[in-house]
């Protein structure tokens, strides 16, 4: 019991608990982290719990699952980071932050660095309102973005569909970042700090590419082939 | 005989969720099945209000899950139907008095006897929710035709997505024809357009289902209402049956004549 409870260390950060776990299996972790919570449940009365899961591969079912054990427990699971992208992108699926207060090296990371690996995050479905999907690369949508829904990339963000929520380009700066769609009637888009005013709803939606121009404001404009 | 498990939920509160729970569960037990509801919203608990069982309470779901009666103890019959049991919900307690595993716990007591088992879920997409779908075979999604309305559903839709609980069906409830063809309302193609989801029944607006619910006889009895038979509609299909949409048009067709007489259209 000793060894298996020293799997997860918990300690207080400025937004509640963070659990960090050890390198072992999923089970053997899940299993350390209720008993250490078991052990001391008056101490984890209403707590809001932040997971560090390192580079565990995480699916839908395995944090639903422990959400739900967390909760009759009272507990709150509210932040999940990983170093995977699966469980990132599980996280985000089912609405759980995956940052803490406390910046990860990984932020720090220069832009152009990111880019200049030109790696994309694709997303092969509608994000509905209240997915957050945050990618230090360029992110492409085969699917809807609709209202209440957040894209923010570092690069360039493509919708294979209609844009009616945010989406954030070049998010660390990078003014030349674009962003195109099939249907852009988003209620908002930023690329690096600038903000585009609402862009009404189209009768005949056309494909459209949104830049900053020369002037330097941001504006959306039909896509011409070639 | 194994019961479907049915939650009604919405995101956005006020849209109608309990008067659906209710005018289902009474229109499936006018069909001869057996039917148990069951209220979700722990400290604001409406439907035996609706179902006018009110005063019948004697223990709810918090009794049972904490040992205090049994089950059966707990289940009211319906002044009308004997196959329509209610489970209602405490009302001094909040929703942590209940967890998932305690909903999935009742539902499976319940399921060798009953055909329908439909959870009335709480507004929200918290805790209550979260017990609400923890047992559903299949969950109902009811909307308004209003922005915000249909912007919750869409979240729940995710997350009911992101749960692996399958895909929803959805409930337009409240639509009023008229003001969607003069384009003051989203259309239920708006709607549909955007959630992506089955619909099951469009139920039109109608004062009826606010005079049946303060009476405590839900509207589906009073065989007059149009939103009556929206609901009757949603209760066959929801048996399996294949029953046409209705035309909601139809009602209103003297008032668009008299607009093209006086050239308003």
């Amino acid at each position: 019991m000793e060894q298996i409870t020293s799997l997860v260390q918990i300690k207080g950060i400025r937004d509640g608990l963070l659990a960090t776990f050890l390198d072992a299996p999923w089970e053997d972790q899940r299993i350390a982290l209720l008993s250490q919570i078991d052990e001391r449940s008056a101490f984890f009365q209403g707590a809001r719990l932040a997971m560090d899961v390192g580079s565990q591969v995480l699916k839908v079912n395995d944090l639903v699952d422990l959400r739900d054990q967390l909760s009759e427990r009272n507990v709150v699971l509210w932040a999940v980071i990983s170093e995977s992208a699966t469980t990132e992108k599980t996280s985000q699926l089912l609405g759980l932050a995956t940052r803490i207060s406390k910046p990860r090296p990984e932020d720090q990371r220069q832009f152009a660095v990111a880019i200049a690996d030109d790696t994309a995050l694709f997303i092969n479905k509608t994000l509905r309102s209240g997915t957050r999907v945050e990618y230090p690369g360029h992110v492409v949508v085969f699917g809807d973005i609709n209202p209440g829904a957040e894209v923010v990339a570092e690069g360039n963000v493509i919708v294979w569909g209609r844009v009616r929520g945010m989406i954030h380009a070049g998010a660390k700066g990078n003014r030349s970042a674009f962003i195109c769609a099939l249907d852009l009637s988003a209620n908002q888009l930023r690329i690096a700090d600038e903000i585009s005013a609402t862009l009404k709803p189209q009768k005949d939606p056309k494909p459209e590419i949104a830049t900053i121009n020369r002037e330097g404001r941001l504006q959306a404009e039909l896509w011409h082939p070639g | 005989m194994t019961a479907q498990v049915i939650t009604v939920t919405s995101g956005k509160g006020g849209v109608g969720k309990t008067t659906a729970v209710a005018n289902l569960a009474t229109a499936l037990a006018a069909d001869g099945r057996k039917v148990v509801c069951i209220d979700g919203d722990i400290g604001l608990r409406n439907l035996d209000v609706i179902m006018g069982l009110e005063n019948r309470i004697v223990y709810d779901i918090v009794d049972v899950i904490e040992g205090r009666c049994k089950l059966k103890q707990a289940m009211i019959r319906d002044k009308h139907y004997s196959d329509l049991y209610l489970i209602p919900a405490a009302q001094t307690r909040d929703k942590n008095a209940v967890s998932p595993s305690d909903m999935i716990r009742i539902c499976n007591d319940l399921k060798p006897d009953y055909d329908f088992i439909i959870i009335d879920s709480p507004a929200g997409i918290e805790r209550g929710f979260r017990n609400s779908i923890a047992a559903a075979d299949r969950v109902l999604v009811v909307t308004n035709p209003e922005v915000s309305a249909v912007r919750d559903a869409d979240r729940v839709v995710g997350i009911l997505e992101a749960e692996e609980k399958g895909s929803p069906y959805l409930i337009l409830n409240r639509l009023n024809p008229a003001l969607v063809r003069n384009n003051d309302m989203l259309s239920a193609e708006d709607v549909l357009d955007l959630l992506g989801i089955k619909l099951i029944g469009v139920v039109p607006e109608d004062e009826s289902v606010i005079i049946g619910s303060n009476r405590g006889a839900p509207v589906v009895t009073d065989s007059r209402s149009r939103a009556g038979q929206a609901f009757r509609n949603i209760a066959k299909r929801l048996q399996g049956q294949e029953v046409p949409f209705m035309d909601l048009e139809q009602q209103n067709a003297l008032w668009s004549a008299i607009q093209r007489l006086t050239g308003r259209k």
